[in-house]
């Protein structure tokens, strides 16, 4: 689960992580009130969405007056933000943070991760700041520094010297440095947070540490410990068809391709969406129903492939463990009874009481329902089907 | 033979007597799996499912001699329960439970891997010595005897390969599901050995998917160390970056850990890797020669 810049900074002043004074708006007049509060002569307004690049799509602007905030809160509250990683569709701003405007001496890169194959923590900086960190991995890898932390014996000192010595900070900048990123440590272990990133952080005039920008992301299966995490989640960014899905049990995204699939299993769901990309078809979304496929999680799983109006075919593929496949089939019938089934769904069922499953479905005779032998099977009968 | 567990391995169940310890440890033992007892906090004394019940690992391990345990507790109790069970002297737990914490499962596989024991999961279908011993989840009929070790980090994807090798006329030796988790157990890098020490396994699957670089790590490893043939399938070559897709740890982010990169690496160790997984049964009967 991502939050805003705003609520992870919010996050940081509580643990004494140093962020600029500011205060979000959800409207053009709470807007200019906030920076009145604020006060100050110079604020800047950003746009407060769930991706990066905001700067670049235009949705960060500097004010150097009441008016400016207004004329600038005005244009961006509302707007369809478009940036490298919202995707050609962008997304609406719905609410602006004003931020006094902070004087910049040096900008820097600070961000922390789980590390997978050491299994710890992992925090980088680097003297790029404000660049997109993977790019800075890709062309110039020597100026990030990365530091290990183990939980066992926490953020140290000498983690803290790794790091600012390598980011060749002056003698007394290193003493505050550390303090900021020991208090990031800190947030990042206590809140179960995925990721960190601060991008900028800033050096400003009189030598102090700030982190200008803030983006959090938490470990899902966490949340239940952090109500007050929960409660910071924001529905409108999120895709609502995979909000609903979740809401049924059900794990979906959607794809841009023509092919629908419903799969029981991560796994074979990806696999799935591979080999109708492997019989020249294309996948419309991933679906996982999960392990208990019964009749209502069927029908709405066709229910949400079936919002795509892309989808040309379905193609239900169930290897049957503990799930019955007689159960499933049953369930397919169910579903195309609640919910109108208009495409053809090529439906390969293998595993537990397989032939049983395959006796019901044909039975059935519905004419849209295409039996399928196995994997192979299915897939090129989906994609002929959706041609 | 077999790698980690046989009809031989003595079996405790931690959350013994919830409703999915009961379910799967009932279809263990009808499996044949010897499962001697299980623990379930302030239970201890009862019978279920004709075994004694313990409140402790450490009783159960003293009283019954068992060396694996199979948990099944709640995802926010899974860290103590691993740590418990290291602690008591269990040699492998078999984490089936979906959705720990991450930062929990830090904190337990350190303590574990300190107290020198073997974990596999958490969020997997366990791992089957095929006619023998089924520690798990999966549908024990799939997997019939012969002479394929099998490593994966998909249930339904196990199967599905199982089925496939099961149709060509071949067999399982043991198969284990690692999990998709982003911090798991026992890996591919652990595993491999494991096989290749097998006088029974002839040839290997192993099936990984996006996210992490587990099967990159792996195939550094079979380069170096691993002579029977290895057929590979990797799921996601059509996952959108950034997205994840249903397992915690697939997920391609800032462009790595895509499939793409995981089967380059695959092939340029001599693995045999299939694009698609309809291919996973007839890649084993040709590296086998068979």
């Amino acid at each position: 689960m991502n939050i805003h810049e705003y609520q992870a900074k919010e996050i940081f002043r509580q643990y004494g992580v140093p962020v600029p004074r500011g205060q979000v708006a959800f409207t053009v007049e709470e807007a200019v009130d906030a920076a009145r509060n604020l006060g100050g002569s110079i604020w800047v307004v950003k746009a407060q969405i769930h991706a990066g690049g905001r700067g670049l799509g235009g949705g960060v602007k500097l004010a150097k007056s009441l008016d400016e905030v207004r004329e600038w809160a005005n244009k961006i509250l509302g707007m369809t933000l478009v940036t490298h990683q919202t995707g050609p569709e962008g997304k609406v701003v719905h609410k602006v943070y004003i931020e006094e405007g902070a004087d910049i001496q040096k900008e820097y890169y600070l961000g922390m991760l789980l590390d997978r194959a050491l299994e710890m923590p992992v925090m980088m900086a680097s003297t790029e700041g404000g660049m997109e960190i993977e790019k800075v991995a890709e062309e110039t890898p020597e100026k990030i520094v990365k530091v290990h932390i183990d939980p066992a014996i926490g953020f140290q000192g000498f983690h803290g010297r790794q790091l600012a010595f390598g980011l060749g900070l002056a003698k007394e900048e290193v003493g505050p440095f550390i303090k900021f990123a020991q208090a990031l440590y800190k947030v990042y272990m206590d809140k179960d947070a995925e990721m960190i990133e601060i991008n900028p952080l800033i050096k400003t005039g009189d030598g102090k540490f700030l982190a200008l920008d803030a983006k959090m992301g938490f470990d899902d299966s966490a949340l239940g410990r952090h109500p007050d995490i929960v409660e910071m989640r924001d529905l409108s960014e999120e895709e609502p068809t995979e909000v609903e899905a979740k809401e049924h049990g059900l794990s979906y995204i959607k794809l841009d391709g023509n092919v629908g699939c419903m799969v029981n299993g991560a796994g074979l769901a990806m696999a799935t969406m591979d080999i109708i990309k492997h019989e020249g078809g294309e996948p419309a979304n991933f679906l996982d129903v999960g392990g208990g496929a019964n009749p209502e999680t069927v029908a709405k799983g066709f229910e949400i492939i079936l919002k795509d109006p892309n989808v040309k075919a379905i193609f239900v593929n169930i290897f049957g463990g503990i799930v019955r496949c007689d159960r499933v089939a049953n369930g397919i019938l169910e579903a195309t009874k609640i919910t109108d089934v208009n495409v053809p769904v090529i439906v390969r069922l293998d595993g537990t009481n397989a032939d049983e499953a395959a006796e019901i479905l044909k039975n059935a005779g519905i004419k849209n329902i295409i039996s399928a032998t196995d994997l192979a099977d299915g897939a090129k009968k989906a994609v002929e089907a959706a041609k | 033979m077999s790698i980690l567990v046989n009809k031989d391995t003595k079996v405790i169940v931690q959350g013994f007597t919830g409703k999915e310890g009961t379910f799967h440890a009932s279809q263990c033992i009808e499996y044949g799996t010897k499962i001697v007892g299980g623990v379930t906090p302030g239970k201890g004394g009862q019978e279920h499912l004709g075994q004694p019940v313990f409140n402790t690992v450490k009783e159960a391990v003293e009283a019954t001699g068992a060396t694996v345990s199979m948990i099944f507790v709640p995802p926010a109790f899974v860290a103590d329960a691993v740590m418990e069970a290291a602690d008591a002297g269990i040699e492998l737990a078999v984490i089936i439970t979906e959705g720990a914490p991450v930062k929990d499962m830090m904190y337990a596989k350190a303590y574990a891997t300190k107290k020198g024991m073997n974990t596999i999961g958490p969020n997997c279908p366990g791992i089957i010595t095929a006619e023998e011993c089924k520690i798990g989840i999966m549908p024990g009929f799939i997997f019939k005897k012969g002479p394929v070790g099998l490593i994966s980090k998909s249930g339904t994807l196990t199967y599905e390969a199982s089925n496939q090798v099961v149709k060509e006329g071949l067999g399982i030796t043991t198969a284990v599901g690692i999990g998709g988790d982003p911090i798991i157990g026992l890996s591919y890098k652990q595993l491999l050995p494991m096989f290749e020490a097998d006088p029974e396994t002839e040839a290997i699957v192993m099936i990984g998917e996006i996210g992490g670089d587990l099967e990159i790590q792996a195939a550094a490893y079979i380069k170096e160390n691993i002579s029977k043939p290895v057929v590979a399938f990797i799921a996601g070559q059509t996952a959108p970056k950034g997205k994840r897709m249903g397992h915690a740890g697939a997920i391609i982010s800032g462009g790595s850990g895509t499939a793409a990169e995981k089967m380059a690496a695959l092939e340029a160790a001599g693995v045999k890797v299939v694009v698609s997984p309809a291919d996973i049964g007839k890649a084993v009967k040709e590296v086998m020669g068979k």
